[in-house]
């Protein structure tokens, strides 16, 4: 199925959740609200035949409101075809319901996404941090975490 | 070792242990012999390569990308070259003879993965000599890298747009004597190892995972392929000319250590064919795009041209920049679908890269793998996964 019908059928069921569609370098991407994400992952699945979740990730739009973007690269082992969900999320008490019950895999992915960048997923199985060991302070891939580290001169560019 | 009152015993296994290849940690909990959990712990070589891509220009991201999957440098190249080929548009516009040369580096860094992966998994398990002899055949890769970029593993070879040089005068000669003896090679390490009791006893049945399984904790690669899971994204999602190429995807359905071993030693057949196939088309060329906004000029032109200086100047200095926009590519490394990310904002530098590791997924499958099996089966099911610890941690 092309891209271009599983928006129209996207649309057509959650109308009221569809934010943004974007195509890019032959990439659709669409942005839904967060609340329905595990309805809409779901669907995804069980309609269109995404059994895989390549990967799941945070961005962090520092300064913009809401300042977080979850990020779904989603793959049809079937069709071999891709697609792109999004989903922003305030920075206010960060949160986003888990699509670990969707697929197995977004369990790591999203340890890794609360590790790197404090975004709570609710209802997820085990919420520990991943990369970072157990008592790290602070979530390192945020805009305002100084790529130094804590506790140093945030970085001010190349000094060449 | 803590002994707790529902009589199991809980034990640590690494991050020092040999056979964990790396620094992994695993809290295994026993009930005599057999692990009834076990809990992967992860981290510990973590440097933080996506926080420090997000302070480096486009160009400057190549060489970190050399230390993710470190016995498998150049996939990773491929992997971070093509992403930001697609995020510029300039896909296209690579040279015929710098996709040959990508898809035959490509291919022999899939045979010196898996030969790692056979000298350690079979060291593992007890089987000695085909360390030695996987390791002797690995060294002439090595040799080649060396030759191509000059550093032995670390090779920071591919460029945005091209490649940083030419083949040296007669490697193609000595890459084509390598791939016709390889297959020979293969049939010495199946001689050592398929027919072999103790390695069938260790192997079969062990570590089974179904399909269904394997693609929802995400599984990619040859541990998917040996589930009976027909999907290779060389010939699925063609990338740097593939298409081009007669080679076959080796499926197996035995879902077990058995059959992953077999898929690997069958992918190392095919590689070595897709080097000689390319060594076949190889024709002279540009080894960099006309894109002079983006690849650096040749020397040549840096001292006879003012504008090559110009640009030179600007792209070392400041980098390039990029359309705002984001993308999505996944290629087939060694060890399963290594993908690249990218969110550019119109800088010279990625506003957030996100690399997606094959091994930090399958290593996801361990404790479904283990779990109910023997200690003994723990340390061939880490050698079947083929992890490394490099790109996990990141």
């Amino acid at each position: 199925m092309s891209a271009q019908a599983i928006v129209e059928k996207l649309k057509a069921k959650f109308s009221a959740e569809i934010l943004d569609v974007v195509e890019f370098r032959g990439e659709t991407t669409v942005t839904v609200k967060k609340e329905q994400i595990v309805a809409i992952c779901t669907f995804m699945r069980d309609d269109f035949g995404y059994n895989l979740l390549c990967d799941l990730c945070g961005v962090d739009y520092m300064g913009q409101t809401p300042r977080f973007m979850m990020v779904y690269n989603l793959y049809n082992i079937t069709t071999k075809e891709r697609f792109r969900i999004k989903a922003p999320v305030a920075e206010e008490g960060a949160n986003i319901d888990t699509v670990s019950s969707v697929w197995g895999t977004a369990n790591w992915h999203e340890r890794e996404c609360w590790d790197l960048l404090g975004i709570k997923f609710n209802n997820h199985p085990d919420m520990r941090r991943i990369l970072m060991p157990a008592d790290w302070e602070g979530h390192p891939l945020r805009k305002d975490y100084p790529v130094q580290g804590p506790d140093r001169e945030p970085y001010k560019g190349r000094l060449s | 070792m803590a002994v707790n009152n529902s009589e199991t015993m809980t034990i640590n296994m690494g991050p020092q242990h040999p056979s964990t290849h790396g620094v992994l940690q695993l809290i295994l909990e026993l009930d005599g012999e057999i692990v009834t959990k076990a809990t992967p712990h992860i981290g510990f070589l973590h440097r933080g390569i996506e926080k420090l891509s997000e302070h480096r220009t486009y160009h400057q991201i190549i060489p970190l990308t050399d230390r993710l999957d470190y016995l498998a440098p150049m996939s990773n190249n491929l992997g971070y070259v093509l992403a930001v080929e697609k995020l510029l548009g300039i896909t296209d516009e690579i040279p015929e003879r710098v996709q040959r040369i990508r898809v035959i580096m490509a291919e022999l860094t899939r045979l010196k993965s898996h030969l790692v992966w056979l000298a350690t998994h079979a060291l593992d398990i007890g089987a000695m000599t085909v360390f030695l002899y996987c390791f002797r055949e690995r060294e002439c890769i090595t040799d080649i890298y060396e030759k191509v970029s000059g550093a032995r593993m670390t090779s920071n070879y591919f460029r945005v747009g091209g490649l940083s040089a030419d083949l040296p005068d007669g490697l193609e000669g000595e890459i084509r004597d390598f791939a016709e003896s390889m297959p020979g090679h293969i049939e010495e390490y199946e001689g050592l190892l398929t027919g072999n009791r103790i390695w069938q006893k260790r192997t079969i049945g062990v570590g089974k995972i179904s399909a269904e399984a394997a693609i929802d904790i995400g599984i990619t690669g040859p541990a998917l392929r040996a589930s009976g899971v027909d999907w290779d994204l060389r010939r699925d999602n063609p990338y740097s000319g593939y298409d081009d190429y007669d080679f076959e995807v080796p499926v197996r359905t035995g879902c077990d250590t058995f059959d992953r071993y077999k898929v690997r030693l069958d992918e190392m057949r095919q590689s070595a064919r897709i080097v000689l196939q390319a060594l076949d088309k190889l024709k002279p060329g540009p080894i960099l795009a006309d894109c002079p906004k983006i690849v650096l000029p040749s020397k040549k032109d840096v001292v006879n041209n003012i504008e090559s200086l110009i640009h030179h100047f600007k792209i070392v200095t400041e980098g390039f920049k990029t359309e705002p926009g984001e993308i999505y590519h996944g290629i087939e490394a060694p060890k399963g679908e290594l993908g690249f990310y990218l969110v550019a904002d119109g800088s010279a530098y990625p506003f957030r890269m996100k690399i997606r590791p094959p091994s930090f997924v399958n290593l996801q499958g361990l404790p479904q793998m283990v779990e109910g099996r023997l200690l003994a089966d723990v340390v061939a099911v880490i050698g079947t996964l083929d992890i490394v610890l490099g790109e996990i941690d990141r």
